[in-house]
């Protein structure tokens, strides 16, 4: 097993335990964020907070540390906004409205054994692969996050 | 509070291993499409989603078996087309777009994010008094 499988490995697991201590897979605390009009929980604030902090924080530093070299490691930035991206996270939002997870969580989930987490990941997966049908002039990969 | 803070900080660590080991976005849908699709370090992109998996599994052996989702099973079956139909289209995600993109300071992650937080809450908004579903109060 190369390095680079046990580095990306140990990031997933440490992503899950991340989202676990979060209370990310817990459906009823994303659903909490998102009701503005009810019982609003501002939890997921300080959720996206730290990891927005601490992820900028540390990539600049290493950045800074290694110069150029690292520097061209990193994604492009890619700042186009179109109607794909507007489109495309507002069919996102429903689904993540009405389940309470995203991609992460809904993962992770599978591993816990929650009722409800495999069928929404098949169907993920489904919708994933649609996706792809519809455009497959899109580029792939997590370069497509921008 | 406290609780989500300390766990973003450690999405936020993890999210930076990912990007130093490979160089690339740890955006999960993404690296869930890519895995599906591409032929090309797929082994390392199974290995965050293994990865996921076992922090779950880990969960559960810690602190007993996870809660349900109570959404009723054909509003799942749909809500997760959507999730993954639509964050192909959008090209990414709440970690993609959400924490990385955001991270790097991109507009188009931002307007994404504000995207989805805003239908988000619209679907909460209607589904809990309409449908009476989704888990809300």
């Amino acid at each position: 097993m190369s390095g680079r499988v046990i580095a990306t490995f140990a990031a997933g697991g440490l992503f899950g335990v991340g989202l676990v201590i979060a209370g990310m897979t817990e459906p009823r605390n994303v659903i909490g964020f998102l009701d503005f009009f009810g019982h609003w929980q501002p939890r997921l604030i300080a959720v996206m907070g730290g990891a927005v902090a601490v992820h900028a924080g540390l990539v600049a530093l290493i950045v800074r540390a290694a110069g150029a070299r690292t520097a061209r490691l990193l994604p492009p930035r890619n700042n186009r906004i179109d109607r794909s991206l507007v489109v495309g996270s507002a069919i996102f939002g429903v689904g993540w409205g009405l389940s309470g997870y995203c991609p992460g969580p809904a993962i992770a989930s599978l591993g816990s054994g929650a009722r409800g987490a495999f069928v929404f990941v098949a169907a993920m997966i489904a919708g994933i692969l649609a996706a792809g049908l519809v455009r497959s002039r899109a580029p792939g990969c997590e370069t497509a996050a921008r | 509070m406290l609780s989500g803070l300390l766990g973003g900080a450690v999405i936020g660590a993890a999210a930076t291993l990912y990007w130093v080991a490979t160089g690339r976005t740890a955006g999960v849908s993404g690296i869930l499409s890519a895995a599906l699709r591409e032929p090309q370090a797929r082994n390392e992109r199974l290995a965050f989603l293994a990865g996921l998996i076992a922090a779950g599994l880990l969960a559960a052996l810690v602190s007993g078996p996870a809660s349900a989702n109570t959404t009723a099973t054909p509003l799942l079956l749909v809500a997760g087309v959507l999730v993954g139909f639509g964050t192909r289209v959008g090209g990414g995600c709440t970690s993609g777009h959400g924490v990385c993109g955001v991270s790097r300071g991109s507009l188009a992650s931002l307007v994404a994010t504000a995207t989805f937080i805003a239908t988000g809450a619209a679907t909460v908004a209607i589904a809990s008094r309409i449908l009476g579903a989704g888990g809300a109060p």
